[in-house]
C-alpha cells in the first residue's frame, strides 16, 4: 500500500446532480399525477426523462474528459472497480426479488390456492403452472422456451463472446478488431431487444398473454420487461463505448470504462440464463 | 476542467470550495458539507415526523375521537413511521459517516465525491413527495410504514407518492452505501488494517452491506405494488394466483435487515463515546466485529418473526423463532463489552457519555422486549398491541436517536472546533431519557392489556397510561427544541469555548490524534501513515 500514489482526485463542485434530483422530482410528481388519470402528467415525465438524460450527458462527459485528461490513476481505478462491482451485487438482489416472487407463486401460493383450504371458494381450480389464478377465465397459451427464447439465449451468450474478443483486442491494441467486435456485441443486443419486441406482440395478439394475465403474465412480463430494459440500458452503455472507441478512447492497460460495461453486459447475460431457466423453460 | 482541486495540494485557501452561498451546499462535492447537509435534513425531517407524532398522542390523550377522523389518524401514523425511518434516523447516519468515515480512516474525502452530492440531493424530493401526499386527494398514505397488501393496493395517489419517494430513497441509500464501501476498502490510510479500523467504520461498513444487500428488495417489493394497483398485475391479489402475504415476505425480508441498518452505525458511535470517556481501550474489539457480522447476517434469516399471525407451517414458526433468539447471542456480546469496558475505567460524565449509558441501559430493555416478542406463543398474543410499538421505539429511539445524540455531543467539538453547551446538554440529556420513558413505559402495560396499535380510539380502561404517554411524548417533542438551540448555538452562531484539537482524553482515533478542531476543509492532505 505504501507504494502507491498519494494524490487522490477529488472533483470540483458540480452542477449537474441537482438537475438529476429536479428529473426524479418531475418524474415521480408527472408519473403519479398520469397514473391517476391526468394525463398531462406525461409530458412531466417526459420533461424529467429529458432532464435525466441531459445530466447524464453532462456528468459522465466530465468523467470521461477526466479519465482521458489522465486524472485518474491507480488508486482512483481501484474505486471504480468497487463501485461498478457493488452496484452490479445490487442489481442482482434487485432481480432477486422477482426471483423470489416468481418461485413463491409457484411453490406456495398457488399450490395454497388449490389446497383443500380453499375447495369451498374455488372447487375447479387446478394448482398447476402455469395459471392466471382461480378467477380469470380467459384462455391463454403460455410462452414456449424452444422458439425465439433459445434464438436470444444463443444471441446473448454470444455477445458475450464478442465483448470478450472485443477486449482481447483492446489489451492487443488492435483497434479495428476492437471496434469491429463493439459493433458485433451492439448489433446482437439489438437484434435481442428486436425479437423481444417481436414475442410481446405475438404474446399480445396471438397467445392473449398479457400483463393482466393473472401471476403468471405478472412474473414473466415483470421479469423479462426488467431484463429487457437492462439489455436496453446495456446496449446503450456500449454504444457509447464503441464511439469512444471510435474516437481513440482507452489504452491497452487502461480501459476500466470498457470493463465496467462488460461486465455490466456479462450480468445481462446471467439473468438471461436464470429467466430462461425458471421463466420459459422449466 | 482547469483548476481541479488534487487533494494532494493544499488548496485552502478555497476553504469554501469556488461557490459561496446556497450554491455552495447545492454543488458540494465536499464530505464535511454534504455530512452537514445529511445532518441538517434528517434533524428537519426528526422535527416534520415529531409533529406528526404529536398529533397523533394529542388524539389518544383520551378515549373517543377529539380531533382528527380515523382515515386522517392513519395518515399520521404511516407517515410519522415512514418519515422518521427513511427521513430521519437513516439520513442521520450517512450524514455522521460522511464526516466521520474519511477522517477516520485517513482518507481526503469520500470515493465518489459527486455521487455522494447527488445521494444527498435525492432526500429533499423525497421528502418533498412524502409532506406533500398529504395535500393530494385523498391525503396520504394510510397503510402503516409496512404498506402492506391489499390496503395498499387500493389507495390514491398519496400511496403513489409514497411509492416513488421509496423509490428514491432507496437509490439514495445505494449510492450512499457503494460510496461508503468503496472510500473504506479503498481508501484507508497506510497501516490502517481492516481489523484496525475504528468500530464506528466497521458498524458502517457492515451496514452499507445490509443497505445494498435489501434497499433493491424493497424497490421490487413496492414497484411490483405499482403495477399491482395501475397495470394489472396480481402478485398480490390471490383472483390472479398471486398472495397478499408473499408482499409481506417480500416486505420483511428488507424490513428486518432494515432495523439493524438502523441500529449498527448506533452501536458504532456508542463504542467510540464508551472507551472515549472510560480511558480505556474497548474491550473485546474483535468480538465486537464479529458480533456486529453476525447480527447483520442473522438478520437474512429471520424476517418471518414479523408474520406469525399470518399462518406458516411450524416447522416456519420453530425456525424462524429460534434464528430470531440467536440474535440475542451477539447483541450479549456488545452490551458486555461495553459494561466490561467501564470496569475499572477513569470514567468521567459528559453529556456524550450520559446518551451513550443511558443508551445501553435502555436500549436494552428494548432488546429484551424483543426476545420477548420473538417467543412465538407470547407474540400471538402481542401482535399489533401497543407492546410492539414500545419494543421498536426503546430500539429506534433510546438506540438510534440516543445513539445519533450521544454522536453528536461527541463529534461536534471536533466539526465546529467549539465545545457545545454542556449544562445544557445534560439538561437535553435527562429530560430526553426521563420524558422518553414516560412516554413509552406505560405502553407495555397498554399491550399487555389488549390496547391494539394504529387505532384513535380505544377503550376506557387504556385512558389512565395513555394520558401519562401523552403528556410524556409532548414533553420528550419541546426537550428537542433544547437540542435545536444547543446544535444551533455551536454550530451556526459559533459560541461556546475553544474545544483544542483532542477535547476528550481517552478519545484516540485519527480524527482527534491527526485533525486540529474545526477540522480542515479537506482532511487528510497526505495520508498519515499508521505505525
Amino acid at each position: 500500500m505504501s507504494d502507491r500514489a498519494q494524490h487522490y482526485y477529488v472533483p470540483q463542485p458540480s452542477h449537474w446532480m441537482i438537475f438529476g434530483s429536479a428529473a426524479l422530482f418531475c418524474m415521480a410528481t408527472g408519473a403519479a399525477s398520469w397514473l391517476n388519470g391526468w394525463e398531462p402528467g406525461r409530458y412531466i415525465v417526459f420533461a424529467g426523462l429529458a432532464i435525466l438524460a441531459f445530466m447524464m450527458a453532462r456528468w459522465f462527459g466530465d468523467v470521461v474528459r477526466e479519465s482521458e485528461g489522465g486524472k485518474y490513476g491507480r488508486w482512483e481505478d481501484v474505486s471504480f472497480r468497487w463501485g461498478m462491482s457493488w452496484f452490479i451485487f445490487s442489481e442482482v438482489m434487485f432481480f432477486a426479488a422477482f426471483f423470489g416472487a416468481l418461485y413463491y407463486a409457484r411453490l406456495i401460493a398457488v399450490p395454497d390456492l388449490g389446497s383443500l383450504d380453499n375447495k369451498l371458494l374455488w372447487p375447479d381450480f387446478a394448482a398447476q403452472w402455469p395459471t392466471a389464478g382461480p378467477v380469470f377465465k380467459d384462455p391463454f397459451t403460455p410462452m414456449a422456451a424452444w422458439g425465439i427464447p433459445a434464438i436470444n439465449t444463443l444471441l446473448l451468450l454470444s455477445s458475450g463472446v464478442t465483448v470478450t474478443v472485443a477486449h482481447w483486442a483492446l489489451k492487443e491494441g488492435k483497434r479495428a478488431q476492437l471496434a469491429l467486435f463493439m459493433f458485433f456485441t451492439v448489433a446482437l443486443g439489438v437484434t435481442f431487444l428486436c425479437l423481444q419486441a417481436y414475442e410481446y406482440g405475438h404474446a399480445y395478439s396471438e397467445l392473449n398473454l398479457k400483463l393482466s394475465t393473472g401471476v403468471y403474465g405478472s412474473t414473466f412480463f415483470m421479469l423479462t420487461g426488467f431484463h429487457g430494459f437492462h439489455v436496453t440500458v446495456g446496449t446503450l452503455m456500449l454504444t457509447v463505448i464503441l464511439a469512444r472507441c471510435l474516437a481513440g478512447h482507452f489504452k491497452p492497460e487502461n480501459h476500466f470504462a470498457f470493463e465496467a460495461v462488460a461486465w455490466y453486459w456479462h450480468f445481462v447475460d446471467v439473468v438471461w440464463l436464470g429467466l430462461f431457466i425458471f421463466v420459459y423453460w422449466l | 476542467m482547469s483548476a481541479v482541486i488534487d487533494s494532494g495540494h493544499a488548496h485552502d485557501e478555497h476553504a469554501h470550495g469556488p461557490y459561496g452561498g446556497v450554491m455552495r451546499w447545492v454543488t458540494t462535492t465536499n464530505h464535511k458539507d454534504i455530512g452537514t447537509l445529511y445532518l441538517w435534513f434528517s434533524f428537519t425531517m426528526f422535527l416534520v415526523g415529531g409533529m406528526l407524532a404529536l398529533a397523533i398522542r394529542a388524539e389518544l390523550f383520551q378515549p373517543g375521537l377529539q380531533f382528527w377522523h380515523p382515515e386522517f389518524f392513519n395518515q399520521l401514523t404511516t407517515m410519522h413511521g415512514l418519515i422518521m425511518v427513511f427521513g430521519a434516523i437513516m439520513p442521520a447516519f450517512v450524514g455522521f459517516a460522511n464526516w466521520q468515515v474519511p477522517m477516520m480512516i485517513g482518507a481526503p474525502d469520500m470515493a465518489f465525491a459527486r455521487l455522494n452530492n447527488w445521494s444527498f440531493w435525492m432526500l429533499p424530493v423525497a421528502a418533498t413527495l412524502l409532506v406533500g401526499s398529504f395535500f393530494v386527494p385523498g391525503g396520504a398514505s394510510a397503510a402503516g410504514w409496512t404498506i402492506y397488501a391489499p390496503l395498499s393496493t387500493q389507495m390514491g395517489p398519496g400511496m403513489d407518492l409514497a411509492i416513488f419517494a421509496l423509490h428514491i430513497m432507496g437509490a439514495s441509500s445505494i449510492m450512499g452505501s457503494i460510496n461508503i464501501i468503496t472510500t473504506i476498502l479503498n481508501m484507508r490510510a497506510p497501516g490502517m488494517t481492516l481489523i484496525r479500523m475504528p468500530l464506528f467504520v466497521w458498524t458502517w461498513l457492515i451496514t452499507a452491506y445490509l443497505l445494498i444487500a435489501v434497499m433493491p428488495v424493497l424497490a421490487g417489493a413496492i414497484t411490483m405494488l405499482l403495477t399491482d394497483r395501475h397495470f394489472g398485475t396480481s402478485f398480490f391479489n390471490a383472483a390472479g394466483g398471486g398472495d397478499p402475504v408473499m408482499f409481506q415476505h417480500i416486505f420483511w425480508f428488507f424490513g428486518h435487515p432494515e432495523v439493524y441498518i438502523m441500529i449498527l452505525p448506533g452501536f458504532g458511535i456508542i463504542s467510540q463515546v464508551i472507551p472515549a470517556f472510560s480511558r480505556k481501550p474497548l474491550f473485546g474489539y474483535s468480538s465486537m466485529v464479529y458480533a456486529t457480522a453476525s447480527i447483520a447476517v442473522l438478520s437474512f434469516i429471520v424476517w418471518a418473526h414479523h408474520m406469525f399471525t399470518v399462518g406458516m407451517p411450524t416447522a416456519g414458526i420453530l425456525f424462524f423463532m429460534y434464528a430470531t433468539v440467536l440474535i440475542a447471542v451477539p447483541t450479549g456480546v456488545k452490551v458486555f463489552n461495553w459494561l466490561t469496558t467501564m470496569w475499572r475505567g477513569s470514567m468521567s460524565f459528559e453529556t456524550p457519555m450520559l446518551f451513550a449509558v443511558g443508551f445501553i441501559f435502555v436500549f436494552t430493555m428494548g432488546g429484551f422486549t424483543g426476545l420477548i416478542l420473538a417467543i412465538m406463543p407470547i407474540d400471538i398474543q402481542l401482535q399489533d398491541t401497543y407492546y410492539v410499538v414500545a419494543h421498536f421505539h426503546y430500539v429506534l429511539v433510546a438506540g438510534s436517536l440516543f445513539s445519533l445524540f450521544a454522536g453528536f455531543y461527541f463529534w461536534v467539538p471536533k466539526w465546529t472546533g467549539r465545545m457545545y453547551d454542556e449544562k445544557l446538554g445534560k439538561w437535553h440529556f435527562w429530560l430526553s431519557i426521563i420524558f422518553f420513558n414516560v412516554t413509552f413505559f406505560p405502553m407495555h402495560f397498554l399491550g399487555l392489556a389488549g390496547m391494539p396499535r394504529r387505532i384513535p380510539d380505544y377503550a376506557l380502561q387504556f385512558a389512565g397510561f395513555n394520558e401519562i404517554a401523552s403528556i410524556g411524548a409532548f414533553a420528550f417533542g419541546l426537550s428537542q427544541i433544547l437540542f435545536l438551540w444547543i446544535a444551533l448555538k455551536v454550530t451556526v452562531l459559533g459560541r461556546g469555548e475553544e474545544a483544542g484539537q483532542r477535547p476528550w482524553d481517552g478519545a484516540d482515533t485519527l480524527e482527534w490524534t491527526h485533525l486540529p478542531s474545526p477540522a480542515p476543509y479537506h482532511s487528510f492532505h497526505e495520508q498519515p501513515v499508521l505505525g
